[in-house]
């Protein structure tokens, strides 16, 4: 059976999927910029605090995706099966590199800046939002899109603890070594994790200023 | 008439280790800056000359409370810098570092505008404001205006540093080794349009340098500082003349 055949007889199915994986991303980017741009700008206020903090989101993304499923499923409040489990083990992938690039980011404004800025009397919210996140701005957007394109590869691996996405199409295909099926789930991921860069590296060249 | 700048008694020392050795007391810090005096009336250019490390750039440190000093008393056109806010006392002391630091994604006209935007000036007045400088440190408004600072020349940006300093008006200027990085015909040619500003500008100004000749030329008093404190306090006549082994040793190397 050939792939455009298996998608104009399940469409429906398909666009559910889609749909479903589309969800997953969103909702664990979107949470995973909420917690982690605060952290990475938290972290070059409190030096101290940088070692501690990157260290953790490191070890999260060294344990294989499909253990960190597994280990999420027995926990109470976060745990169990389904969506918003895979959304928790999600957000703790994509942290590390939004929280790493946030933190490089601002730290890699020049001192002199930052002095002049401090010198003539802005405050450090004035010197945030007016200097160093405009200037990190580039290194900042460069964490989210790899978080982003991540995300939307292991989002697929969520099937297994029934979090639903294109993911189901490729465990099914597997377990009935029926190509189709796989690709029938992996050329949409895959598309969805181009596009996904390549939107984000158009904001990217858009929108960041470009040092000299 | 109350001085531009008033400093009494001011010392810094580094925080001292905390204790390790079964409660025998803090090792005791560092000091940077010892006990050093001076007022600097409007119109005044007190030169700090000194070497590398004898306190000059932190005592203009503590003076915009960049860092907390451990004692003494600075005031401000009258007012104890210890009792208004860090960011407040600040936006009226001009700063001017070797470094410049203009904001590289604002352009030439934000930069010099960044104070009276800071205190919510009207922006047609900041407006004004910024082409009455550029012109004042010799820049066409027309031409530079709209420039982002990766399209100047190192002397042009020291140019918008000075006026971004001078933006809004404060009675108090300081500057950290502003011509420090430029080549020495540049150099030579800010100073002496810096020599003309001066004068007509009728501020207090404290500048560090460590080369004597920029010391002499530009300062109506020399503060020479040694090891964190100050050696001496004359004019550049008195410096010429004085026997203290420090102001001989730059003279020497004048």
């Amino acid at each position: 059976m050939s792939l455009l055949a298996f998608y104009a007889r399940n469409a429906q199915e398909v666009l559910g999927l889609v749909a479903q994986h589309l969800y997953l991303v969103a909702v664990s980017t979107l949470l995973a910029f909420a917690l982690g741009i605060p952290l990475g700008i938290v972290l070059t206020r409190r030096p101290a605090w940088q070692r501690p903090v990157l260290g953790l989101a490191n070890v999260f993304q060294t344990v294989p995706s499909l253990a960190l499923f597994g280990f999420l499923i027995p926990l109470p409040f976060i745990g169990g099966i389904g969506a918003s489990t895979a959304i928790v083990a999600l957000v703790l992938y994509a942290l590390l590199p939004i929280v790493r690039n946030t933190y490089t980011g601002i730290a890699g404004v020049d001192p002199a800046v930052r002095e002049a800025g401090r010198g003539m009397g802005m405050t450090d919210w004035q010197l945030l939002t007016q200097v160093e996140l405009p200037l990190g701005f580039g290194v900042i957007l460069a964490g989210v899109r790899v978080a982003t394109v991540v995300s939307v590869g292991t989002a697929t691996i969520a099937a297994a603890i029934g979090a639903g996405g294109l993911g189901v199409y490729i465990f099914r295909g597997v377990a009935v070594v029926d190509d189709t099926l796989i690709l029938a789930g992996a050329l949409p991921a895959a598309l969805m994790a181009l596009a996904a860069d390549g939107l984000l590296g158009l904001a990217e060249r858009r929108l960041a200023w470009r040092g000299k | 008439m109350t001085a531009a700048l008033e400093v009494r008694g001011l010392s810094y020392e580094l925080p001292g280790r905390g204790t390790r050795d079964g409660g025998r007391g803090r090792e005791g810090g560092r000091a940077l800056v010892q006990d050093v005096s001076f007022t600097v009336g409007a119109g005044e250019t007190l030169v700090l000359l000194g070497r590398s490390g004898s306190g000059k750039t932190t005592t203009l440190k503590l003076i915009n409370r960049l860092l907390e000093p451990t004692a003494g008393d600075v005031r401000v056109a009258g007012e104890r810098a210890a009792d208004v806010p860090a960011t407040k006392l600040r936006r009226r002391i001009g700063y001017v570092i070797q470094e410049v630091g203009l904001f590289p994604h604002f352009t030439v006209e934000r930069n010099v505008g960044l104070v009276p935007r800071l205190d919510g000036w009207p922006p047609p007045r900041i407006a004004a404001r910024v082409r009455e400088l550029l012109t004042l440190v010799g820049l066409d408004p027309e031409r530079f205006a709209a420039r982002y600072p990766h399209e100047l020349s190192g002397g042009q940006r020291q140019r918008v540093g000075v006026a971004r300093a001078l933006a809004a008006d404060p009675p108090l200027l300081l500057l950290d080794e502003p011509f420090g990085a430029l080549d020495p015909i540049t150099r030579v040619e800010l100073q002496r349009e810096f020599q003309a500003l001066e004068g007509r500008l009728g501020k207090g100004m404290v500048f560090v340098t460590h080369d004597v000749r920029e010391g002499l030329r530009l300062g109506t008093r020399i503060g020479l500082m040694h090891e964190g404190r100050l050696a001496f306090l004359g004019t550049p006549e008195e410096f010429r003349r004085s026997d203290h082994p420090e102001c001989r040793a730059f003279m020497a190397a004048a």
